[in-house]
Order: C-alpha cells, then structure tokens, then sequence
C-alpha cells in the first residue's frame, strides 16, 4: 500500500535536509531530460479502453489452437487444472515472501517443498526459493563462481551450447565485474562439437564452467571428462538443465555438478511471451552460504511439532548491504509454488512418464523428418525432445507457411547463430499427437515443395 | 570478562599475540560475548596475502550479527585456521585459543605497540555500554 505524502510532511522532510525545493534534488539529471513534456493522447472511457485491449487480445494466435513444435528453452506442456486453482487462492496469491516469513506457515512449507523437489530432481543438496528465470539463475551461478573464489580466479568458461540468451544475461551480470573474462568453446554447425573440446581452456584461473544438459539443441553428451578437468583445475561446474528431462537422465548431481540451474516453466507454467518464469538454482550444501536469495528451513517448535522458519536468508537484505554478491531480493514465488504444485501432482513416475512421452514423441518426429526430401535431420547424438534440422529453404520462410496452417514451426537457429543458417530446432512435447506430428512433417514437405 | 596480558588489542576488538615477528589474530572475549552464539566463520584471505593494516580478513556471523574482522597490524598471511569455518563456536569458547584465525608475517613490528595492552582494553570496554 503506497500511502502518499502530504505538502505539510513534504515541506518538513526539505526542511530537514536543507533543501528548498523538491526539483532541486534531480539537478544530477540533465536539465533536458528532467521533466520531459510527454506526449500522451487525450484521456478515453474504461469502455473505451475495454475495447481496443481486447482487439489486441484477439490478435493473439494461442499455441493451445495451434500444433507448437517451437521450444528453445520454453516448452508447452500439459498443466493439470488443479495447478491453477490451488495457485489462485487467496492466502498463495502473492510473489513475495512474507516479511515475517515464520507467521505464514503454508508459504513457508510450499517454499520447503519447492526446495526438497528440485533438490531431488537434480540430485543436489540445497536449493534456494527460485529466481526470475533461466537466464538469471545462469547469470547468478556466474557470480557466485566469481565471488566463491573472491574475485582471484577471473574466468568463466561458457559451452557453446548453452541457451544464446543466457549466456547474453550471464554477459550482461557480469561484464561489470573486475577484469573478468568470459569464453566460448566453438560450436561446430554440422553439432561435432563435444563436452571434451573445452578441456583445454580450462586453466586454474577459471572459476566456472558452464554447460547444458540436455543442451540448447536438444543434445545428451558425455561431461564426465570435462568435469574432472574442471575439478581437478579447482574450478566449479554448472549445469543448466531442463527439468523435465531429468524425468529420466542421470542427475545432475551424480555427474559432478558444483551448480545446477534452470528454467521452470515446464513445470506447470504456462507459455507467455516475457514470462513470468522460474529460475531454479541448486548446489552443494558446502556452498549454502554463496547462495542468492533464500532458504527455508524444516524444524520443531518448543512443544515438538513441526514448523518451517527462514533458515538462511539473503543478507543483503538485512544487513551488511555493502557486502552484497547478488541483488535477488524478491523471487518467483508464485510461479515456484505452480512447480511445486505440479511436481506433487504428477509425481515422481509422471515426471519419467511425461519425459518418456517427450522423449518417444521427438524421435518419431525426427525419424519421419528425415525421410523428407531436401530435410536433413543433424542432430546424430542422442538427444531429448529437440533436434535440429537444416531445411532446403530459410527456416523464418518456412515458417511463415506453416503459421497460416495452423503450425508453430521451429526455432531458427540462424537468428542465434550465424553459421547455422537454414537450421530448424524442432521441439517435441506430450502435446504434440502422432496426428499433429504427421500433419507437420507432411506440411514441411509442402511449404518447401513450391 | 577475560583479557590476557600478554596480547595486544585493537578498538575493533580483535587481539593479536606477537612471537617475534610473527601474530596471531583473533576476536576478544568481549566481542563474542557481544555476538552471541557464533554459527558462521569465513577466512576472506588466503595463505601468500600480503595485508595492508586494517585490512578486512574475515566474516563473523551470530545468531544476533554479522562481524568482519580486521587485521589490526599490516603483513603477510602465513596460515588460516581452516579448521575454525567448520567449528565456528570455537569463537565463543575459547576466543583467546583454538579460535585463533590467522597467523601473519609482519611487515612492521613496531605497529602493534600501537594497539592497546590488557588493561587499556578492559578499561576501553567498561567504557561502552551495552
């Protein structure tokens, strides 16, 4: 509740600081650009407004109308009803956490059970209360290498088959940062790259390296060797992972990770263009006192029952700002309770059963593609519900067809990398029927064959 | 409260003891009786490290607070008590022995003839209130 202030307390507060006038606090700013005149259209009726928001909304194509095959990072996957209406009652339907967190209890324990859940998933021994997305809990793995090793080992070490925009915001984080230098291993467009080619920039002045798995092209490689080097340098591992794919790979965890991190919006959030998201960021529990954010506890009270208290939180929050290693203060909480929901609700066998649908889905497609004339299916790997296909025309053509078929076409590797010209990452989910998925190959052939 | 004469005191209520040009730090029985319970210690320096005076070495946290360390003498880090991250309630029973944090090369001896000695220390924290 934002409660304004009067003249009288403002004229008091200037007064107190010796300050006259209340413009005279903006003088930093360019006096240009202080107040601009803004150029806003005369004021319209809630009806009005009613009507031309709504003519915007109806222009939205709905991937729940239309086959998706276009992932990327963002997936489209069933959310059962419960999600949505357990998340909308009154005492869940906040983002924040309470600020005397120990009097919400039910919040407390969602949180705890959004932390044990992904703690399992990822084979990890603690997991903070979630941040803004995949990308910023990329990003925040970053910072926490950087300030793990106090700044004394400067690089981070990205595969190149991280999501492009990650390794754009995990840029962004820490560019700031004293003398940091972060590089790429080199993707080869034909996907012969493998884990083991960043062996040799590994040196022990890197503090993390960064790979995903399954990787932005869908790809399940071999890091055993990449992640003894990167120990035995004493750097640190992170690994962005896609959580339903954990449905059925070997954890995180169990191959060495120091750091997972991810998106969550596959589990039980809807798509919608510029979120709101779940990051989600795990690590070993020797690392609990680097982590962002918050953690929440599992304890008795005075007479033996159980109860949940804020057991670490961020200090920057409270005290010694100064001392500050990240800036997450306020979480996705809301959308972290939608994860926990959904995670309860389909279960540890859901979790393999969806991933198993996702998984059998994406080869069959794969395999009916490649019998395409002028489609040449590249991923050879093994891989999860996305692969890549170069396509005899460009992919944005391609899908501009498709579009008015009915089809959400793939990503268009293209736009992410130069050399990858005519490629098409095709995603496969438990929503698309064998139907949907004929229809889309048989379709592919037909946009191209004109 | 226990002060030992033969250390030296800073205002920030660290100790050093000095054999030969070589200190030992660590926080006085003042101060952690004015922490609390101390659930968390952190060393932010490693072995090689040369310091300047005042330099912060390491992190305190309480149940109650959240303390940082200075080195009240300049030089040069030759040992970390890395045992002290794991047991950090040594700092509450046994401040002036196995919760010694660091031990340090100096770099001018004479600096420490500067700090306060056990009386002047106790008299400093009688003077502050609780």
């Amino acid at each position: 509740m934002f409660i304004p202030h009067t003249e009288v307390e403002k004229d008091a507060m200037l007064k107190s600081i010796g300050v006259k006038d209340i413009k005279d606090l903006f003088t930093d700013v360019p006096e240009k650009y202080r107040f601009p005149k803004l150029n806003l259209p005369p004021g319209v009726t809630e009806l009005e407004v009613m009507t031309e928001l709504s003519e915007y909304a109806a222009a939205n194509e709905l991937v729940g109308d239309m086959a998706c095959f276009l992932g990327a990072g963002a997936y489209h996957h069933y959310i059962p009803a419960v999600v949505d209406s357990l998340l909308r009652r009154g005492e869940f339907y906040t983002a924040y956490t309470p600020y005397q967190p120990e009097i919400s209890q039910g919040t407390l324990q969602a949180v705890f059970e959004f932390q044990t859940l992904i703690a399992n998933l990822t084979g990890m021994e603690v997991c903070n209360a979630s941040h803004y997305d995949g990308a910023t809990a990329t990003a925040e793995a970053g910072v926490m290498a950087y300030h793990h090793f106090r700044g004394k080992r400067k690089k981070i070490l990205l595969s190149p088959a991280i999501h492009p925009h990650y390794r754009e915001v995990l840029c962004s984080y820490l560019c700031g940062f004293e003398d940091i230098e972060i590089s790429s291993g080199t993707l080869q467009a034909d996907l012969s790259d493998q884990p083991d080619d960043l062996i040799k920039q590994v040196d022990d002045q890197t503090a993390l390296v960064v790979v995903q798995y399954p990787d932005f092209f869908g790809r399940i490689q071999d890091f055993s060797n990449l992640v003894s080097s990167a120990h035995q340098t004493g750097a640190l591992i992170a690994f962005v992972t896609n959580p339903t794919a954990l449905g059925v790979l070997k954890t995180p965890g169990e191959l060495g990770a120091d750091i997972v991190v991810g998106e969550g919006q596959p589990l039980g959030i809807p798509l919608s263009y510029g979120g709101p998201y779940l990051g989600y960021f795990a690590t070993r529990k020797e690392y609990v006192r680097k982590l962002a954010g918050r953690l929440v506890g599992e304890t008795s009270d005075a007479l033996g029952r159980r109860g949940y208290v804020l057991t670490l939180t961020a200090r920057e929050q409270h005290i010694r700002r100064e001392k500050a290693t990240s800036n997450i203060c306020s979480n996705q909480g809301l959308m972290a309770l939608a994860a926990t929901i959904y995670m309860s609700l389909v279960g540890k066998h859901g979790m393999r059963q969806v991933a198993e649908l996702c998984y059998q889905k994406a080869h069959y497609a794969a395999s009916e593609i490649a019998k395409l004339s002028g489609f040449k299916v590249i991923t050879r790997e093994p891989f999860f519900h996305e692969f890549v296909v170069k396509c005899p025309t460009a992919v944005n053509d391609i899908n501009h067809e498709l579009l008015d078929m009915g089809f959400i076409g793939g990503y268009d590797l293209g736009s992410s990398y130069s050399e990858m010209q005519d490629n098409m990452l095709v995603a496969v989910t438990e929503m698309n029927t064998k139907e949907d998925i004929d229809a889309f190959v048989a379709a592919l052939q037909e946009v191209t064959n004109d | 409260m226990n002060t030992p004469k033969e250390l030296k005191y800073a205002s920030s209520d660290e100790w050093i003891m000095v054999e030969g040009n070589i200190a030992t730090l660590g926080v006085s029985d003042y101060a952690q009786d004015q922490l609390s319970d101390v659930v968390f210690f952190e060393a932010n320096v490693s072995v090689g490290e040369v310091l300047e005076k005042n330099a912060i070495v390491a992190t305190i946290e309480s149940v109650k607070a959240a303390a940082d360390v200075k080195l009240p003498v300049s030089g040069k880090v030759i040992e970390v008590n890395d045992a002290l991250a794991d047991t950090p309630e040594l700092i509450n029973s046994d401040p002036y022995g196995a919760a010694w944090m660091l031990k340090v090369e100096l770099s001018d001896p004479g600096e420490a003839d500067a700090l306060m000695d056990a009386d002047a220390y106790a008299g400093f924290c009688e003077t502050r209130g609780h």
